[in-house]
């Protein structure tokens, strides 16, 4: 019996690597550039990196550089984050509802580790989550965006112009290669997916909502709105 | 390192911390209404809809940078092709484009 755990644990886990592999290759171009603006900004490569260990989250890492360069005080910078990476909420909610019952301390480490990536890879895997599976993901993912902070700081260059600007769209791909499946299989998911898109849309670009905001508050319409329809209809097509 | 930029990054990482740990932590085995299980069970495919459009649109200038990328993923998705594939795929193919522009 201990043997046949161990074994299910680590396959989990390994499962769990392969399908963070994908995030890996998206963080790489990411975190050079990151690690590259950071050394222009005037950071050491130590606090380089260990913002990328401590944060964990690319979009406030980027605009924490612009409010330095621009002389903003910490406290803003500190609010700043607080509001761009506030969306995590609601992932780990719905990842409450997905992972396997475990031990509080358990999950409490691997919610360090929820990204807008890593949680799409997760939330979409049919089933229940087991946590082995979880911390394979996270550790492939947190693993490239840590040590591509520090590559990017140390060489002071990103990837080639022309392979940095087509590697952009790995992780827009990687999201579609996610999204793919489960639009084929499930009616319900197109209307999930075509409604957040449009009122993501109209929120960043029409209303010009920050990043953050508009996707939370798109993807929370969507997803109430989408729920309401399908119950009134008394749970029917479900599938 | 310096003491200041320490501080940020300490102050930086507990706020990115906080929403990502306390759902997980205190709705541990609360059993949600239904409806907000329903709810939460959306959440994923949404987010998916919203971190696709607009931004793929908008990594490069060229708007058919972001549409071809787009279309390219889509069809190969659709023909039942692993992540990683698409992923790659996109990559070649745009790496192809952009040899052309």
């Amino acid at each position: 019996m201990e043997t046949t755990l161990v074994v299910r644990k680590s396959s989990q886990f390994r499962q769990g690597v392969q399908a963070g592999i994908s995030i890996a290759i998206g963080y790489m171009p990411i975190a050079l550039t990151f690690g590259l603006l950071a050394k222009t900004t005037g950071l050491g490569l130590l606090e380089t990196v260990l913002m990328s260990m401590v944060v964990y989250a690319g979009a406030s890492q980027y605009i924490s550089l612009n409010l330095l360069a621009l002389g903003t005080g910490i406290f803003e910078i500190v609010l700043t984050t607080f509001i761009v990476n506030i969306r995590h909420f609601l992932m780990s909610a719905s990842l409450n509802e997905k992972a396997e019952q475990d031990k509080l301390w358990k999950k409490a480490l691997y919610a360090f580790g929820i990204t807008d990536e890593t949680f799409s890879v997760v939330a979409t895997k049919e089933g229940t989550v087991t946590t082995s599976y979880i911390f394979g993901v996270n550790i492939v993912s947190y693993g490239s965006w840590v040590i591509s902070s520090g590559i990017g700081y140390v060489v002071g260059a990103s990837l080639p112009q022309s392979l940095q600007e087509s590697m952009s769209i790995a992780l827009y791909a990687m999201f579609i290669g996610l999204l793919v499946p489960a639009l084929k299989k499930h009616r319900k998911t197109i209307w999930l997916a075509g409604l957040a898109a449009i009122f993501n849309s109209v929120f960043s670009l029409v209303l010009k909502l920050s990043t953050g905001w508009a996707i939370v508050s798109a993807t929370l319409l969507a997803a109430v709105i989408v729920e309401f329809f399908y119950k009134e209809r008394g749970g029917v097509d479900n599938g | 390192m310096d003491k200041m930029i320490v501080l940020m990054i300490l102050g930086m990482g507990i706020v990115t911390y906080i929403p990502r740990m306390l759902p997980l932590v205190v709705f541990n085995g609360v059993k949600m209404p239904p409806f907000l299980q329903g709810v939460l069970k959306n959440v994923p495919y949404a987010t998916l809809g919203a971190l696709i459009v607009p931004g793929i649109f908008l990594i490069n200038e060229d708007i058919w940078f972001g549409v071809i990328g787009f279309i390219s993923a889509l069809v190969i998705a659709w023909f039942g092709a692993n992540v990683i594939i698409v992923v790659l795929t996109a990559i070649v193919v745009l790496s192809v484009y952009s040899l052309f522009m």
